[in-house]
């Protein structure tokens, strides 16, 4: 099921725009995102700090309302916009139907309550008949669920007293204590050893199956992706670039940002002698983003009229569950991926499609 | 523990330095009276031991309290320093607990609601009450409140006034009547500290990463506020409160002299215009032995407070 | 394998470092020690890049700081260039530090919010008492600054104007600025974004090689430790698992552990595919 076909999801975000009023000006942190999810399925937002991956996230849950923030478009879960309910409404669904798993767990579970009485929380917050002691008991039942060991004396613990691993289980365990529809997770595991990552990956993925929840993954790690997302969406600078199914990224990318990215980031699988091939500059200012389009500072592939075009999110002709936001040619494209599949350098790539003699280089 | 022991004998001996070596009056003169013969003076040191040389007097001392548990004896009444203490106790301690009451009740709200409500008329409410209160010195607001209140002085005449205090014991009712006064007085300095305290201390919980993980779990706001980001705010409240309470147990002079309350801070004070060196003694230890005790105690609760502070 | 002729230029032999554990508030017990590093042997030769990966608590950095003379170890020895330094004071240790330098992992956290990033640069001539005339050590610090990919102007602007990675190649000129032989860097690249981590790691390499430094990088990213090091050690529990050549860790790790480590890692499908030697 591709994100384009919004029919069968569970939860759909339309044409997403966050706004903050700072003193310095309006931070567009997002600037019309779409995408959808389906149950059983895991999407994988991929993106760098300021590439509003968080922020639209948290804007799904409704925990980006204040007076300086301009929310607009729809989120939609099971039908029911989140951007419109009322707040009881949005309390009544946040840790319910839709939850949220956060990045740092040490900071993200507070520190003066026992991890029991926090998950405890959780459940009785949205079921008023459940007794202390029913709420504790489906704590403990719930930290077995997660493989916590002896989870009826961690129950008692303050998270301070768990190892990091056993903390991320636990908010976990807490954001599935009301079995939602829709898990979201922010970097859960990159404050966490690789070892105990793969767990906690293994672990959100046999969760996810045996819930039939849609999981909505978001990191700035690719290889977390690969293993564990079905579809993959790369944001930057507020928008979406590309989207595609999980294989077909990795096998077939598209836009010159994601070949940035997957060209500059080591692998544990690649000989020691191969090349890194850095993005060139910075992330962009989301007070006064490039013109045309946002990603031509830094592309080697620009051409005179990227800057002045802003690109928009299409599917291509032979894959329509693949959308790429690039004003490139499709035909070109593939061929400077196949160059830089090779191992060629990008301005080996650019040269194979520069049309010979026209004035497209910059 | 033993460093408690150690700040004890040191503190005796600073007073006992400060009070011999600095000029200050001469309890024997205080004592005679007018036109005292020097025969007369000569007699009362004697008697007082103030003839001897210093560090005997200060050995003496030692010695005395820490084999007799004594004190020594007033130069100004004669009466047992000890016996002094003890009845002073209660009016000190019925005047700072009901304080800190007052302060805690008044600051706890205000501080969490200006947090929360940043910028409106409450925060900014606050924000003034806190300066005056502050600058406000407790004795002229001792007296500008005796003036407006107080049924024997007052413009309004509503409380009693200066002087009224009778021990709980006595009579309950008026015990109470007589302290609102004082209670108001004592704790408007702190009340507005601690309002500011928690308002900061608050403002930075509510941003942290857990207030949000409760607000995505779908908490109410109030139960978000109070029992999350209140439960994190409060602990260096909790903290400084112990140490005010040590502090205050020691006399709180200005307010006990205003509203002319028998605590220990008004007995210090008048031992000090007496040069009544053993009772000037007395209360400065007790002082000093409160705040040690206050401090053991904070670090205690602290710990008890914050788990965290409990591993190594 | 490199090992053998020539003299390590540095490192330790069976270092120990405990941690006193405690409990209790108003009477503190003891429990006992934890070992951080519990008798670890590693040198590093002139002129290659050592990797030393661990997850948290492997006692990496701890190690690290000890070859430093940061801390002090329990017990052991601490050579550079066969000499024992392990209680180097005074003179001698400000040599040192001359010659070995840090690349820590906070760009934040280790510039001082209230200078500039040219008074932070000029830090190391102002303490050890070089080049003293003022229009020398701002040419300098200028220089260093270019060496490291930033503007010379940029000496004027304090570190919060500065993004992550521009604070990071700060670090790095400013842990160059006395030209150093060996160069430990802790977890260099961890606290940044994905784009900018090639950008340092690509500037690292090239400094390595103008420089002619001893690069020691201590990271958990085993990718990274892959890409830039000759020779890679493993450490767990304080403990040093394996020591070997960079692709024979890698393509056979003899180590259970090592083993473990690596299945953990998750793999990005596809290309790029192998290259000639690395590019930039």
């Amino acid at each position: 099921m591709s994100a384009a076909d919004a029919a069968g999801a569970v939860l759909s975000v339309e044409d997403l725009r966050v706004g903050f009023d700072t003193r310095d000006g309006l931070v567009q942190a997002v600037d019309g995102v779409s995408f959808a999810v389906a149950p059983g399925r895991t999407l994988g937002i991929v993106g760098e700090s300021g590439s509003g991956k968080t922020v639209a996230a948290t804007t799904a849950m409704g925990l980006s309302r204040g007076p300086r923030v301009r929310v607009s478009g729809r989120v939609l879960l099971d039908g029911e916009d989140l951007l419109d309910a009322a707040p009881q409404r949005l309390r009544a669904l946040r840790g319910d139907a839709i939850a949220m798993v956060f990045q740092d767990p040490l900071s993200a579970l507070h520190p003066l309550l026992r991890v029991g009485a926090q998950i405890g929380e959780a459940v009785r917050a949205h079921r008023p008949g459940v007794s202390r002691a029913a709420a504790r008991a489906r704590a403990v039942e719930l930290l077995e669920w997660v493989a916590i060991p002896n989870a009826g004396q961690r129950v008692d613990a303050y998270p301070h007293e768990l190892s990091g691993g056993m903390r991320q289980r636990a908010m976990i365990a807490m954001a599935l204590a009301n079995e939602p529809r829709v898990l979201i997770a922010d970097e859960p595991t990159t404050a966490l050893d690789v070892t105990v990552q793969a767990q906690i990956l293994a672990l959100l993925r046999r969760l996810r199956d045996e819930l039939g929840m849609a999981m909505v993954l978001i990191t700035h790690d690719l290889g977390v992706v690969a293993e564990t997302a079905d579809e993959v969406a790369v944001m930057y600078a507020g928008r979406i670039v590309e989207q595609s199914p999980a294989g077909e990224l990795f096998a077939a990318p598209r836009h010159p940002y994601t070949w940035g990215l997957l060209r500059s980031m080591p692998r544990v699988d690649a000989p020691a002698g191969a090349a890194l091939v850095p993005i060139p500059g910075r992330p962009p200012s989301l007070i006064h983003p490039p013109s045309g389009c946002r990603f031509h500072p830094r592309c080697p592939y620009v051409r005179e009229r990227h800057r002045s075009e802003d690109p928009a999110l299409e599917p291509l002709p032979d894959a329509p569950g693949h959308r790429v936001a690039c004003l490139l040619p499709e035909a070109e494209r593939r061929v400077a991926w196949a160059r830089l599949a090779t191992g060629a350098t990008p301005a080996q790539a650019r040269a194979a499609i520069e049309p010979a003699g026209e004035e497209g280089r910059v | 523990m033993l460093w408690g022991i150690v700040l004890l004998a040191l503190v005796s001996l600073l007073t006992f330095v400060i009070f011999y070596v600095l000029p200050s009056a001469d309890p024997a003169q205080l004592r005679a009276g007018r036109d005292a013969s020097p025969a007369t003076l000569h007699q009362i040191r004697v008697s007082l031991g103030l003839n001897r040389p210093l560090p005997a007097q200060y050995w003496t001392y030692v010695t005395h309290l820490v084999f007799h548990a004594d004190l020594g004896y007033s130069y100004f009444s004669g009466a047992s320093v000890g016996s002094l203490l003890i009845d002073r106790l209660p009016a000190t301690i019925s005047l700072t607990l009901g304080a800190v009451v007052v302060w805690l009740l008044v600051a706890v709200p205000l501080g969490v609601i200006s947090a929360v409500r940043r910028g409106t008329w409450v925060d900014k409410l606050t924000t003034g009450g806190a300066l005056l209160g502050v600058s406000a010195p407790v004795y002229w607001l001792g007296l500008v409140a005796l003036y407006l209140f107080a049924d024997d002085i007052g413009k309004w005449p509503l409380l009693p006034g200066a002087g009224s205090y009778v021990p709980f014991t006595d009579n309950p009712g008026k015990w109470f009547a007589s302290l609102i006064l004082p209670w108001l007085v004592l704790a408007s300095t702190f009340a507005a500290v601690y309002a500011r305290l928690l308002r900061g201390n608050m403002i930075e919980v509510l941003s942290e990463d857990y207030v949000r993980t409760a607000r995505a779990k779908g908490l109410s706001e109030r139960r978000v506020v109070w029992r999350h980001g209140l439960r994190a705010a409060v602990t260096p409240l909790v903290t400084l409160a112990g140490l005010d309470i040590g502090l205050l147990l020691g006399g709180a002079v200005l307010t006990e002299t205003v509203f002319d309350i028998p605590g220990i801070g008004r007995l210090n004070y008048d031992a000090i215009i007496h040069a009544d060196y053993p009772v000037i003694q007395g209360t400065v230890l007790l002082a000093a032995c409160f705040v040690i005790v206050a401090n053991i105690v904070v670090d205690v609760g602290y710990a008890y407070l914050d788990p965290r502070v409990r591993a190594a | 394998m490199t090992a053998g002729s020539a003299p390590p230029l540095a490192g330790g032999e069976q270092l120990v470092k405990r941690f006193p554990l405690t409990r209790g508030v108003v009477f503190r017990r003891r429990l006992g020690d934890v070992a951080a590093v519990d008798g670890v042997t590693l040198s590093v030769q002139e002129g290659e890049s050592l990797g030393i990966v661990g997850e948290t608590g492997s006692g990496k950095s701890t190690l690290a700081r000890m070859l430093l003379n940061l801390l002090e170890p329990t017990s052991g020895v601490v050579r550079y260039r066969g000499e024992d330094v392990t209680h180097a004071r005074g003179a001698q240790l400000a040599a040192l530090r001359r010659k070995r330098q840090l690349v820590f992992q906070d760009p934040a956290g280790s510039l001082n919010p209230r200078k500039t990033i040219g008074a932070a640069v000029a830090d190391p001539f102002a303490i050890h008492g070089l080049l003293p005339e003022r229009a020398a050590r701002a040419r300098r610090v200028g220089e260093l600054l270019e060496q490291v990919g930033l503007e010379a102007a940029s000496a004027n602007r304090y570190p919060h104007e500065l993004s992550g990675g521009m604070r990071q190649r700060v670090g790095i000129a400013r842990a160059i600025a006395l030209g150093p032989e060996l160069l430990v860097a802790d977890e260099p690249v961890s606290a940044l974004d994905v784009s900018i981590q090639a950008q340092i790691l690509t500037l690292l390499r090239e400094l390595r090689r103008e420089l002619g430094l001893t690069l020691v990088l201590i990271a958990h990213d085993l990718a990274v430790v892959r890409h830039m090091c000759d020779r890679v050690a493993v450490m767990h529990d304080g403990r040093l698992v394996e020591v070997a050549p960079v692709e024979e860790l890698y393509r056979a790790p003899r180590e259970a552990y090592t083993r473990e480590l690596l299945a953990a890692v998750p793999r990005i499908p596809g290309p790029p595919s192998a290259s000639g030697p690395a590019g930039g």
